[in-house]
């Protein structure tokens, strides 16, 4: 049998020894799941990038806000041709084994993160080619003109070409295919923190790093990061009363009293830029799931249009969310380019008229379908589907719950398995395209990755793929109005709520809650 | 002596033969391996590539053969959830399941004897019969139940101690251990209390039949009526001969606590392979249940086997009657 | 060796009566020393008294319960959270509270007592029928069907029920179609939990089995040309009928420990019908913002309905075997 890698022993036995010398402070950093890799493109997903801001820097990260502020990238624009961008980039940055930083590591981080195994491609579909001018200067040019794509490279990490070279990860991790390489559990970041140790699902352990370029600008005072799995509620939550961590980044809201009233403790809340809904399919012939055979009820738009009717959001945020979300008509977050307050709008909870468009329908008895949920991804994930159960029985619809672990869950929508599910979407290039090309246009090898609900209206998809290239803004903007108007009336989503982050922490620590909820420490505060 | 012990060997392997052609059959016939381990965009061409490098297509027995060849150099191929090499997951999490394993185990010996021995000394007194009735309770608590308790008790509104993990580890080869740290030590109380608990409970009262049983046998009688005081009676006689079943099942149900940590690392998300193995239950991660499997029947086999020669060793009168594992939950 | 006695499987000594008795005569042969045993502990009293309210209770849950608390309609989320006899916004009094749900806590505890005790009662059955059945070709044949049944015994013996249980869950959930798993659920449960419970009547029936195998009258029987199964069910099981009632006994109280343990481990049945454990998972989040009820009423009911069937199942042993009183 072989055991540990002789790496982490080092690592471990440097740990052991950094906590008996450190002079300032550790931050013990709590939240419910790990990220699934450290590999920087091997999944696109919201607590793997959280954990990677740590490690790596993109050429622009977003601080709390959701502003995009320079990091490895000090300034950038387009050139005098609309399709070529030109970064310039820091310099005397160090990689954390000493290496510097030139372009040509941003050059092949970026034609790493383009090969087929990376889920990070689509972000960069629009690229036609990647080039370095001098050192510290690259140019990026477009298939066509991409007034977004900077919003685009917030989440993309730069790797060192050198390091990726020698230890044989040139390729990208395929994580669908269940591939290990060498990045997954050890990394060579430009990032304010390094690696010491990792143990997936339990802890990841990582130091300041002394040579990081931006220590004097960001004074945030920890000195040893540790980033702790604690899956139970109940467990955090104690973890965080009893001093055992500084900051849960998942507070449960059922929790946040009795953490405010404890002395030392403080809870920060504020939305995330994210929805949470439910999806139908609306284009299969007939339901697998379902006792109504031949056709299929979620086909009829006036069944869409009367579960949206049946769902209380409101009672679900007073007594499922504890006050936590704020109940939306329309999948787009706040803030998200092409939302507007008319969109945001839902329907007045009225069973009445829902029964009666089902009878109008010709389902008076209702129907069955089998209801997909995660358990342990979004807040009260599983609640919000129990209570959504019990709302649509009282129109006569008999949803059978499934909630099981999201890495059970995203598959049925990645390989569209389920009829009726719950999904949450977050924004992070913050324009309303990122939503149409991944919950809306027609499933294809490149578009409609997360579009479980069968819909397919190639006028939508037109639109969509025309946004990609316009770069008159207010041309742009009327077009994603159009295209909302569509899609509200056509309802294959039933928006429930926007939901809101609550971060508990010590008082001595001030971590702001970030609106996409990638909470970076090295914006935070630490005071003693 | 030497017959016996290959006989007591080779029923050991057939045991682990037996748990490894259940495993065997659970990786080949649960679900699809190869649907399992290729992309759902994969071509026909990249399965049947797959199925005869995994040599799907070989006689069941040339399967079952390799899979054991594999088995016994610990390699159990890669976790469908981690996608990590199942040997390199269970190696990580060994120390701190056989950490809370082996220090359970001392606690239920120990304090099992001690009590065992009083309450059947004071049959009739207040304090043995509470402490039976107390025994009968914890019985009738689960485990979890029991843990929630302690954690709201001494974490929460005590705060005497962590709610969970191990604390600070310290690295020791390819061991880790808890033991030389204090929030270490302190992270290892309610797990280890938790755990021993029900095996507290039953060494306790096999120890207090055994030597009711002992204490009326006519050897017994006989040291009585020839005047050896009532002490040297409880333990010099009595107590020795009821040590030998109950560090035998002590032993025997070493396996058991490994086993039965499932929970009690759940509850106090203590990173060891009972944890491991109920992740892998939800998400049918087939080769970390299949290595989980093979871990614990190597473990009840190797218990089982010192305790068969020990046994033995000390009482070759025993040797018709090979002891048997007794129960737990 | 000895077993243990505490889970009633050491073979005691064959009772006259028993051996006496045939069919329904043997009910009539205990009844008396047991009725008398019974009457005379107050303990055996308080618990079988216990025991039989809550399996009556539970039984008559759909009768009797405020609300049906496994019918999602039936719930109004805006009721969820309201504490122990406090009213609704439409009047109805809950004695016991609602869940974060809305549902009437006192009848959640009804229905799902009713599932704890009806996984208990059918993992039992499974588990008995198939131990005795083993237990009795164990040792009525003998030889190496004998050898294989008992190890694979000893071995089952010796891992904790909720490993098989667990194993055998995840197997059966890989086994069937993802889409079908919330309606087995139970089901699975109940093969889960009864696969991981058989040995121990197969030893104690085996034991038996040997003992009047070699029996003169059982000779005899044999020489007169009586089938080995008719033998089998005339002359043995009566013999073993005491043992395993005691071992059925505890096994149910922890039976209902396992289900509640494996919920609780999220691999139970689904929320929308939970069971006490199910509860007990859910009341967990709530241990720390005052909603104390949602978990403590859930737990308290398993611990005092296994705990009083544990008593039972201790009093019976020591009723059936007083050598060890």
């Amino acid at each position: 049998m072989r055991f540990f890698t002789g790496s982490i022993v080092a690592a471990a036995a440097a740990a052991c020894l950094f906590v008996q010398t450190a002079e300032g402070r550790t931050l013990k950093w709590a939240r419910s799941g790990d990220a699934l890799t450290l590999d920087p493109h091997a999944q696109n997903e919201g607590p793997t990038h959280n954990l990677n801001h740590h490690i790596y820097e993109p050429l622009i990260i977003r601080d709390s806000k959701g502003k995009a502020v320079p990091a490895l990238a000090e300034s950038w624009g387009l050139t005098s041709d609309p399709l070529v961008w030109e970064f310039k980039l820091r310099k005397g940055v160090k990689f954390h084994d000493g290496a510097p930083f030139t372009a040509d590591d941003v050059v092949f981080s970026y034609e790493r993160a383009r090969q087929p195994s990376s889920d990070m491609k689509q972000l960069l579909s629009s690229v036609d080619t990647v080039s370095k001018v001098d050192d510290h200067t690259v140019r990026i040019k477009t298939k066509g003109p991409n007034p977004l794509l900077p919003a685009n490279l917030t989440d993309l990490f730069i790797m060192n070409k050198a390091w990726a070279e020698k230890n044989n990860t040139v390729k990208v991790q395929d994580f669908k295919n269940k591939e290990e390489n060498f990045a997954v559990r050890n990394a060579n970041g430009t990032g304010p923190f390094m690696l010491v140790s990792r143990a997936p699902d339990v802890k990841t352990v990582m130091k300041a790093f002394p040579d990081y370029w931006g220590k004097d600008q960001y004074k945030h005072g920890v000195t040893q990061l540790e980033y702790i799995v604690i899956k139970s509620d109940a467990t955090r939550t104690a973890a965080l009363l009893s001093g055992e961590v500084d900051f849960v980044q998942d507070l449960p809201v059922q929790d946040i009293e009795r953490v405010k009233n404890s002395p030392n403790l403080k809870v920060a809340i504020g939305p995330e830029n994210r929805s949470i809904f439910l999806g139908m399919n609306v284009g299969a012939k007939e339901l697998e799931t379902s006792d109504v055979k031949g056709k299929n009820p979620f086909a009829d738009k006036r069944v869409r249009h009367a579960l949206n009717m049946a769902i209380n959001r409101e009672a679900i945020q007073r007594v499922v969310m504890r006050g936590q979300s704020v109940p939306t008509g329309t999948i787009a977050p706040p803030g998200v380019n092409g939302w507007t307050k008319e969109m945001d709008k839902y329907p007045p909870v009225d069973l009445n008229k829902a029964k009666a468009l089902l009878k109008e329908a010709g389902y008076e008895k209702g129907f069955s379908v089998t209801f997909h949920c995660p358990n342990d991804r979004y807040v009260n994930d599983e609640a919000i589907c129990q209570s959504a159960v019990g709302m649509l029985g009282q129109v006569g619809v008999k949803a059978n719950l499934v909630a099981q672990s999201k890495a059970l869950h995203f598959p049925l929508i990645q390989k569209e398995q389920t009829d009726f599910y719950l999904l949450g979407w977050g924004v992070p290039t913050f324009d309303s395209h990122y939503i149409f090309t991944f919950l809306y246009q027609t499933r294809t090898d490149k578009t409609g990755g997360w579009n479980a609900t069968r819909y397919s209206n190639p006028e939508i998809d037109k639109l969509t793929v025309s946004l990609e290239s316009e770069t008159d803004l207010e041309k742009r903007n009327a077009t994603i109005a159009k295209i909302w108007n569509v899609l509200h009336e056509e309802t294959i989503y039933i928006p429930i709520h926007i939901q809101t982050l609550a971060y508990g922490m010590r008082k001595d620590v001030d971590i702001v809650v970030d609106i996409s909820n990638q909470p970076k420490i090295k914006f935070a505060v630490l005071t003693n | 002596m030497i017959a016996y012990g290959i006989r007591s060997v080779l029923q050991a392997v057939l045991v682990l033969l037996a748990v490894a052609l259940l495993a065997f059959s659970m990786f080949r016939y649960v679900g699809d391996p190869v649907a399992n381990m290729v992309g759902q965009e994969a071509t026909q061409g990249d399965r049947e590539a797959l199925r005869e490098r995994l040599g799907l297509d070989d006689p069941i027995l040339v399967q079952f053969g390799r899979f054991v060849a594999d088995a016994v150099q610990g390699e159990f191929g890669i976790s469908y959830k981690q996608g990590r090499k199942v040997a390199d997951l269970l190696a990580e999490r060994l120390p701190a399941t056989l950490e809370l394993a082996i220090l359970s185990t001392l606690l239920a010996v120990v304090l099992g004897i001690v009590l065992g021995v009083y309450t059947a000394i004071r049959r009739d007194g207040v304090i043995a019969n509470t402490v039976m009735v107390l025994s009968l309770v914890g019985v009738s608590l689960p485990t979890f139940v029991i843990g929630i308790g302690l954690i709201y008790l001494f974490a929460v509104e005590l705060r005497w101690l962590p709610s969970y993990g191990r604390g600070e580890v310290v690295q020791i080869g390819w061991w880790t251990t808890g033991l030389l740290t204090e929030s270490g030590r302190k992270s290892l109380i309610m797990p280890v209390l938790t755990l021993g608990f029900f095996q507290l409970t039953l060494i306790m009262r096999l120890v207090r039949s055994e030597m009711l049983e002992v204490m009326r046998t006519d050897f017994i009688k006989f040291a009585r009526a020839r005047g050896i005081n009532e002490r040297s009676i409880t333990f010099r006689h009595a107590l020795r001969n009821t040590l030998i079943p109950v560090v035998t099942i002590a032993g025997l149900q070493f396996g058991g606590v490994v086993a039965f940590a499932i929970v009690t690392e759940s509850v106090f998300q203590w990173p060891g392979l009972g944890a491991l193995f109920v992740q892998a239950v939800q998400f049918v991660d087939i080769p970390v249940m299949a290595a989980y499997l093979m871990f614990v029947a190597a473990v009840f086999v190797a218990t089982n086997l010192i305790v068969d020669l020990l046994y033995f060793a000390l009482d070759p009168r025993l040797r018709n009657e090979a002891p048997a594992g007794a129960g737990g939950r | 060796m000895n077993d243990l006695p505490e889970h009633g499987d050491s073979a005691p000594q064959p009772r006259q009566a028993a051996i006496e008795a045939r069919g329904s005569g043997l009910s009539r042969a205990w009844d008396s020393d047991l009725a008398y045993s019974f009457r005379r502990s107050p303990v055996a009293v308080a618990a079988g008294a216990t025991t039989l309210v809550f399996m009556l209770a539970a039984l008559a849950a759909p009768w009797i319960a405020p609300q049906n608390a496994f019918d999602p309609a039936s719930l109004n989320l805006m009721d969820g959270f309201l504490a122990p006899m406090s009213r609704s916004a439409s009047g109805s009094l809950h004695i016991l509270g609602t869940d974060s749900q809305g549902r009437d806590l006192l009848s959640a505890i009804l229905f799902g007592a009713r599932v704890s005790i009806a996984v208990g009662f059918l993992a039992v059955a499974f588990s008995m029928v198939l131990g005795v059945g083993l237990g009795l070709v164990a040792g009525y044949v003998g030889g190496r069907i004998d050898a294989a049944i008992m190890r694979i015994a000893d071995i089952q013996l010796s891992f904790p029920a909720i490993l098989i249980a667990l194993l055998v869950f995840g197997i059966v959930r890989g086994l069937i179609h993802p889409s079908q798993h919330e309606q087995w659920a139970i089901g699975v449960l109940i093969i889960a939990i009864g696969l991981a419970n058989w040995a121990r009547y197969a030893r104690t029936v085996r034991g038996s089995a040997m003992v009047e195998k070699n029996k003169e009258y059982v000779q005899a029987a044999r020489v007169m040309g009586r089938s080995s199964l008719a033998i089998m069910r005339e002359h043995v099981l009566p013999n073993v009928m005491g043992p395993v009632l005691v071992i059925a006994t505890i096994n149910l109280a922890l039976a209902i420990i396992e289900e509640a343990t494996l919920s609780f481990l999220g691999v139970g049945v689904p929320p929308t019908q939970p069971s006490l454990g199910t509860l007990i998972r859910i009341g967990q989040q709530f241990l720390f913002s005052g909603e104390w009820w949602i978990l403590f009423f859930p737990a308290l009911v398993l611990v005092v309905l296994a705990l009083a069937i544990n008593l039972l199942g201790d009093w019976l042993r020591d009723a059936l075997n007083p050598k060890l009183k």
